[in-house]
Protein backbone atom coordinates (compact mmCIF):
# COMPACT_ATOMS: atom_id res chain seq x y z
CA UNK A 1 0.00 0.00 0.00
CA UNK A 2 2.86 2.54 -1.13
CA UNK A 3 -0.04 4.55 -2.15
CA UNK A 4 -0.81 5.86 0.93
CA UNK A 5 2.98 7.32 0.72
CA UNK A 6 2.96 8.41 -2.54
CA UNK A 7 -0.88 11.09 -1.48
CA UNK A 8 0.84 11.89 1.37
CA UNK A 9 3.98 13.35 -1.28
CA UNK A 10 1.35 14.75 -3.30
CA UNK A 11 -0.28 16.53 -0.05
CA UNK A 12 2.87 17.89 0.65
CA UNK A 13 4.42 19.12 -2.11
CA UNK A 14 0.80 21.10 -3.23
CA UNK A 15 -0.48 22.73 0.58
CA UNK A 16 3.70 23.84 0.79
CA UNK A 17 2.81 25.58 -3.03
CA UNK A 18 -0.38 26.57 -1.87
CA UNK A 19 1.23 28.28 1.17
CA UNK A 20 -2.32 28.33 2.95
CA UNK A 21 -4.59 28.84 0.39
CA UNK A 22 -7.45 26.43 0.12
CA UNK A 23 -6.52 23.35 -2.49
CA UNK A 24 -9.91 22.52 -4.49
CA UNK A 25 -8.85 20.23 -6.69
CA UNK A 26 -5.36 18.61 -7.50
CA UNK A 27 -4.49 16.74 -10.92
CA UNK A 28 -1.61 14.00 -11.26
CA UNK A 29 -0.11 11.65 -14.26
CA UNK A 30 0.45 8.00 -13.25
CA UNK A 31 2.36 5.78 -15.87
CA UNK A 32 1.38 2.39 -16.33
CA UNK A 33 4.81 1.16 -15.22
CA UNK A 34 4.72 3.06 -12.05
CA UNK A 35 2.88 0.43 -10.21
CA UNK A 36 0.78 2.70 -8.35
CA UNK A 37 -2.97 1.57 -8.38
CA UNK A 38 -4.97 5.09 -9.34
CA UNK A 39 -7.85 3.02 -7.23
CA UNK A 40 -5.81 3.11 -4.30
CA UNK A 41 -5.09 6.48 -4.07
CA UNK A 42 -8.48 7.56 -4.34
CA UNK A 43 -9.13 5.30 -1.57
CA UNK A 44 -6.60 6.81 0.88
CA UNK A 45 -6.99 10.37 -0.77
CA UNK A 46 -9.76 11.78 1.20
CA UNK A 47 -8.35 9.98 4.87
CA UNK A 48 -4.49 11.51 4.18
CA UNK A 49 -6.08 14.97 3.36
CA UNK A 50 -8.00 15.31 6.26
CA UNK A 51 -6.93 18.13 8.68
CA UNK A 52 -4.56 19.53 5.62
CA UNK A 53 -5.08 22.96 3.63
CA UNK A 54 -6.83 20.25 0.90
CA UNK A 55 -9.32 18.93 3.39
CA UNK A 56 -12.22 18.48 0.80
CA UNK A 57 -10.49 18.53 -2.63
CA UNK A 58 -10.64 16.71 -5.44
CA UNK A 59 -8.12 13.94 -6.68
CA UNK A 60 -7.95 13.70 -10.74
CA UNK A 61 -5.77 10.67 -12.08
CA UNK A 62 -4.60 11.22 -15.70
CA UNK A 63 -3.81 7.72 -16.94
CA UNK A 64 -0.98 7.19 -19.34
CA UNK A 65 -0.31 3.90 -21.15
CA UNK A 66 2.97 2.14 -21.38
CA UNK A 67 4.62 2.88 -24.79
CA UNK A 68 7.69 1.30 -26.36
CA UNK A 69 9.59 1.74 -29.41
CA UNK A 70 11.31 -1.39 -30.63
CA UNK A 71 15.16 -1.07 -31.52
CA UNK A 72 14.88 -3.85 -34.25
CA UNK A 73 12.11 -3.09 -36.21
CA UNK A 74 11.29 0.48 -35.09
CA UNK A 75 7.85 0.13 -34.51
CA UNK A 76 6.01 2.11 -31.85
CA UNK A 77 3.56 0.17 -29.77
CA UNK A 78 1.09 0.07 -26.16
CA UNK A 79 2.57 -2.55 -23.84
CA UNK A 80 -0.22 -4.01 -22.59
CA UNK A 81 2.09 -5.86 -19.86
CA UNK A 82 5.23 -5.23 -18.09
CA UNK A 83 6.63 -8.18 -21.16
CA UNK A 84 8.64 -6.36 -23.37
CA UNK A 85 7.95 -8.10 -26.38
CA UNK A 86 7.68 -6.60 -29.96
CA UNK A 87 5.08 -8.29 -32.35
CA UNK A 88 8.39 -8.96 -34.97
CA UNK A 89 9.87 -10.97 -32.38
CA UNK A 90 12.36 -8.68 -30.66
CA UNK A 91 12.75 -8.45 -26.85
CA UNK A 92 14.86 -5.26 -27.50
CA UNK A 93 12.43 -2.15 -26.92
CA UNK A 94 13.36 1.08 -25.47
CA UNK A 95 10.61 2.13 -23.06
CA UNK A 96 8.82 5.36 -24.33
CA UNK A 97 6.08 6.45 -21.79
CA UNK A 98 4.24 4.89 -18.72
CA UNK A 99 6.93 5.88 -15.97
CA UNK A 100 4.90 9.21 -15.47
CA UNK A 101 4.17 9.84 -11.76
CA UNK A 102 3.58 13.38 -11.93
CA UNK A 103 1.61 16.33 -9.54
CA UNK A 104 0.30 18.28 -13.17
CA UNK A 105 -1.53 21.37 -11.82
CA UNK A 106 -3.94 22.51 -8.74
CA UNK A 107 -6.92 24.96 -8.23
CA UNK A 108 -6.62 26.65 -5.14
CA UNK A 109 -8.88 29.22 -3.89
CA UNK B 1 -21.96 31.47 -4.02
CA UNK B 2 -19.20 29.73 -6.12
CA UNK B 3 -20.48 27.60 -8.96
CA UNK B 4 -17.47 25.09 -9.16
CA UNK B 5 -17.76 24.09 -5.51
CA UNK B 6 -20.10 25.91 -3.65
CA UNK B 7 -17.75 27.21 -1.04
CA UNK B 8 -18.81 31.44 -1.08
CA UNK B 9 -17.46 33.73 -2.94
CA UNK B 10 -13.76 33.43 -4.15
CA UNK B 11 -11.34 33.65 -7.17
CA UNK B 12 -10.20 29.80 -8.37
CA UNK B 13 -6.68 29.80 -9.26
CA UNK B 14 -5.48 26.95 -11.60
CA UNK B 15 -1.64 26.26 -10.85
CA UNK B 16 0.79 24.73 -12.34
CA UNK B 17 2.90 22.66 -10.78
CA UNK B 18 4.30 19.90 -13.22
CA UNK B 19 6.58 17.96 -10.50
CA UNK B 20 7.65 14.14 -9.89
CA UNK B 21 5.60 13.05 -7.16
CA UNK B 22 8.71 11.59 -5.26
CA UNK B 23 10.77 14.66 -6.46
CA UNK B 24 11.70 14.88 -2.74
CA UNK B 25 12.98 11.31 -1.84
CA UNK B 26 14.59 11.58 -5.26
CA UNK B 27 17.00 15.19 -4.14
CA UNK B 28 17.43 12.92 -0.74
CA UNK B 29 18.44 9.51 -2.44
CA UNK B 30 20.77 11.99 -4.91
CA UNK B 31 22.17 13.37 -1.27
CA UNK B 32 22.79 9.74 -0.23
CA UNK B 33 24.27 8.64 -3.19
CA UNK B 34 27.31 11.65 -3.41
CA UNK B 35 27.68 10.99 0.12
CA UNK B 36 28.25 7.73 -0.06
CA UNK B 37 30.46 8.42 -3.45
CA UNK B 38 32.55 10.71 -1.19
CA UNK B 39 33.76 8.19 0.88
CA UNK B 40 33.73 5.00 -1.47
CA UNK B 41 30.83 3.32 0.17
CA UNK B 42 29.45 0.32 -2.22
CA UNK B 43 25.50 -0.01 -1.51
CA UNK B 44 23.37 -2.63 -2.09
CA UNK B 45 19.55 -2.71 -1.81
CA UNK B 46 17.89 -6.38 -0.96
CA UNK B 47 14.78 -6.47 -1.69
CA UNK B 48 12.35 -10.04 -1.61
CA UNK B 49 8.95 -11.56 -0.11
CA UNK B 50 9.16 -12.10 3.54
CA UNK B 51 11.39 -15.64 3.89
CA UNK B 52 13.39 -15.60 0.97
CA UNK B 53 16.31 -15.64 2.63
CA UNK B 54 17.52 -12.53 3.03
CA UNK B 55 18.98 -12.21 6.16
CA UNK B 56 20.81 -15.35 5.92
CA UNK B 57 22.22 -14.67 3.03
CA UNK B 58 23.49 -11.52 4.46
CA UNK B 59 24.75 -13.82 7.62
CA UNK B 60 27.08 -15.46 5.43
CA UNK B 61 28.05 -12.59 3.56
CA UNK B 62 28.74 -10.81 6.10
CA UNK B 63 31.21 -13.37 8.01
CA UNK B 64 32.75 -14.58 4.45
CA UNK B 65 33.05 -11.02 3.22
CA UNK B 66 34.12 -8.93 6.81
CA UNK B 67 38.02 -9.71 6.80
CA UNK B 68 38.07 -8.78 3.05
CA UNK B 69 36.06 -5.49 3.14
CA UNK B 70 34.43 -3.42 5.82
CA UNK B 71 30.85 -4.55 5.71
CA UNK B 72 27.89 -2.89 7.40
CA UNK B 73 23.89 -3.39 7.34
CA UNK B 74 20.87 -1.06 7.29
CA UNK B 75 18.23 -3.68 8.92
CA UNK B 76 14.47 -2.31 7.59
CA UNK B 77 11.59 -4.53 8.65
CA UNK B 78 8.35 -3.56 10.15
CA UNK B 79 8.95 -4.14 13.51
CA UNK B 80 11.40 -5.87 15.88
CA UNK B 81 15.48 -5.51 15.86
CA UNK B 82 15.77 -9.31 15.84
CA UNK B 83 17.16 -9.43 12.05
CA UNK B 84 19.57 -6.69 13.12
CA UNK B 85 20.37 -8.81 16.38
CA UNK B 86 21.20 -11.49 14.17
CA UNK B 87 23.33 -9.63 11.75
CA UNK B 88 25.13 -8.06 14.58
CA UNK B 89 26.24 -11.24 16.18
CA UNK B 90 28.35 -12.04 12.60
CA UNK B 91 30.41 -9.28 14.39
CA UNK B 92 29.51 -6.28 11.89
CA UNK B 93 28.35 -2.55 12.00
CA UNK B 94 24.42 -2.78 12.03
CA UNK B 95 21.36 -0.24 12.39
CA UNK B 96 17.74 -1.04 12.35
CA UNK B 97 15.37 0.70 10.92
CA UNK B 98 11.59 0.05 12.07
CA UNK B 99 8.99 1.31 9.38
CA UNK B 100 6.00 0.77 11.58
CA UNK B 101 3.03 1.36 9.26
CA UNK B 102 5.49 1.51 6.39
CA UNK B 103 5.56 -1.33 3.76
CA UNK B 104 9.34 0.33 2.35
CA UNK B 105 12.38 2.45 3.40
CA UNK B 106 12.71 5.87 1.84
CA UNK B 107 15.39 7.89 0.82
CA UNK B 108 15.08 9.90 4.43
CA UNK B 109 15.09 6.77 6.60
CA UNK B 110 18.27 5.73 4.77
CA UNK B 111 19.66 8.87 5.59
CA UNK B 112 19.01 8.88 8.85
CA UNK B 113 20.13 5.49 9.40
CA UNK B 114 23.84 6.76 7.38
CA UNK B 115 23.98 9.41 10.33
CA UNK B 116 23.52 6.65 12.96
CA UNK B 117 25.76 3.62 11.32
CA UNK B 118 28.19 6.40 10.17
CA UNK B 119 29.98 3.83 7.82
CA UNK B 120 33.89 3.31 7.58
CA UNK B 121 35.34 4.26 4.25
CA UNK B 122 35.46 2.09 1.53
CA UNK B 123 32.25 -0.06 3.60
CA UNK B 124 30.07 -2.33 1.53
CA UNK B 125 26.65 -1.43 2.60
CA UNK B 126 23.63 -3.45 2.69
CA UNK B 127 20.23 -2.16 2.91
CA UNK B 128 17.81 -5.12 3.55
CA UNK B 129 14.61 -3.53 2.76
CA UNK B 130 10.92 -4.79 4.34
CA UNK B 131 10.05 -8.03 2.93
CA UNK B 132 7.86 -7.19 0.44
CA UNK B 133 7.53 -7.66 -3.86
CA UNK B 134 5.89 -4.75 -4.84
CA UNK B 135 6.68 -0.84 -2.45
CA UNK B 136 9.93 -0.97 -2.57
CA UNK B 137 10.44 -1.13 -6.41
CA UNK B 138 9.38 2.25 -6.47
CA UNK B 139 11.80 4.21 -3.70
CA UNK B 140 15.22 5.46 -4.62
CA UNK B 141 17.35 5.26 -1.86
CA UNK B 142 21.22 6.37 -3.39
CA UNK B 143 22.05 2.87 -3.57
CA UNK B 144 24.59 1.53 -6.62
CA UNK B 145 22.51 -1.65 -7.16
CA UNK B 146 19.64 -3.05 -6.65
CA UNK B 147 18.93 -6.85 -5.67
CA UNK B 148 15.57 -9.07 -5.50
CA UNK B 149 16.28 -12.41 -4.19
CA UNK B 150 13.68 -15.40 -4.78
CA UNK B 151 13.96 -18.47 -3.47
CA UNK B 152 12.86 -21.99 -5.17
CA UNK B 153 10.25 -22.52 -2.67
CA UNK B 154 8.77 -19.71 -4.24
CA UNK B 155 6.77 -19.88 -7.75
CA UNK B 156 9.15 -19.13 -10.64
CA UNK B 157 6.46 -17.28 -11.71
CA UNK B 158 7.27 -14.90 -9.45
CA UNK B 159 8.81 -12.30 -11.82
CA UNK B 160 5.92 -12.35 -13.90
CA UNK B 161 3.46 -12.02 -11.26
CA UNK B 162 5.85 -8.65 -9.44
CA UNK B 163 7.10 -7.51 -12.83
CA UNK B 164 7.85 -3.94 -11.16
CA UNK B 165 10.45 -5.17 -8.49
CA UNK B 166 12.06 -7.74 -11.15
CA UNK B 167 12.38 -4.77 -13.87
CA UNK B 168 14.16 -2.68 -11.13
CA UNK B 169 16.73 -5.12 -10.39
CA UNK B 170 20.52 -5.45 -11.33
CA UNK B 171 20.85 -8.56 -10.17
CA UNK B 172 18.35 -11.72 -9.54
CA UNK B 173 19.29 -13.95 -6.67
CA UNK B 174 18.03 -17.06 -6.57
CA UNK B 175 18.38 -18.82 -3.37
CA UNK B 176 18.03 -22.45 -1.31
CA UNK B 177 19.27 -23.90 -4.25
CA UNK B 178 19.73 -26.73 -2.19
CA UNK B 179 16.11 -27.45 -1.91
CA UNK B 180 15.54 -27.53 -5.71
CA UNK B 181 15.30 -31.61 -5.93
CA UNK B 182 12.64 -30.98 -3.26
CA UNK B 183 10.29 -28.62 -4.59
CA UNK B 184 8.62 -28.28 -8.08
CA UNK B 185 10.63 -25.06 -9.34
CA UNK B 186 11.56 -24.33 -13.07
CA UNK B 187 14.76 -22.72 -12.95
CA UNK B 188 15.17 -22.13 -16.68
CA UNK B 189 11.30 -21.30 -16.76
CA UNK B 190 12.46 -18.39 -13.84
CA UNK B 191 15.39 -16.99 -16.21
CA UNK B 192 13.43 -16.72 -18.50
CA UNK B 193 11.14 -14.62 -16.73
CA UNK B 194 13.23 -12.04 -15.62
CA UNK B 195 15.11 -11.68 -18.65
CA UNK B 196 11.04 -11.36 -20.54
CA UNK B 197 10.72 -8.37 -17.61
CA UNK B 198 14.30 -7.49 -17.23
CA UNK B 199 16.82 -7.66 -20.32
CA UNK B 200 19.71 -5.85 -18.62
CA UNK B 201 19.55 -8.44 -15.68
CA UNK B 202 22.03 -10.39 -13.95
CA UNK B 203 20.96 -13.63 -12.28
CA UNK B 204 22.89 -15.50 -9.85
CA UNK B 205 21.63 -19.03 -7.71
CA UNK B 206 23.25 -20.25 -5.07
CA UNK B 207 22.34 -21.45 -1.51
CA UNK B 208 22.85 -19.12 1.40
CA UNK B 209 22.28 -21.89 4.01
CA UNK B 210 24.63 -24.40 2.31
CA UNK B 211 27.07 -21.96 0.66
CA UNK B 212 26.72 -23.48 -2.72
CA UNK B 213 28.19 -21.62 -5.71
CA UNK B 214 27.87 -18.24 -3.80
CA UNK B 215 30.92 -17.34 -5.38
CA UNK B 216 28.90 -16.01 -8.03
CA UNK B 217 28.00 -13.52 -5.84
CA UNK B 218 30.27 -12.04 -3.71
CA UNK B 219 31.86 -11.79 -7.54
CA UNK B 220 29.16 -9.50 -8.42
CA UNK B 221 29.05 -7.83 -5.10
CA UNK B 222 33.44 -7.08 -5.15
CA UNK B 223 33.78 -6.42 -9.10
CA UNK B 224 30.44 -4.11 -9.82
Amino acid sequence: MHELAIVQRILEAVCERADGRRVRRVTVRVGALTAVVPGAMLFCWELAAEGTDADGADLDIEQRPATARCRACGADLELADLVLLCPCGSADLAVTGGRELQIVSMEVT
Amino acid sequence: MCATCGCGPHHHETVTLEQRVLAKNDALARANRVRLAGRGIRAVNLMSSPGSGKTTLLERTVRDLNGRRPVAVIEGDQETRLDADRLRATGCAVTQVNTGAGCHLDAAMVGDALDRLDPADGTLLFIENVGNLVCPALFDLGEDGKVVIVSVTEGADKPLKYPYMFAAADLVVVNKLDLLPYVDFDLDACRAHVSAVNPRASLVTLSATRGDDIGSWYEWLLLN
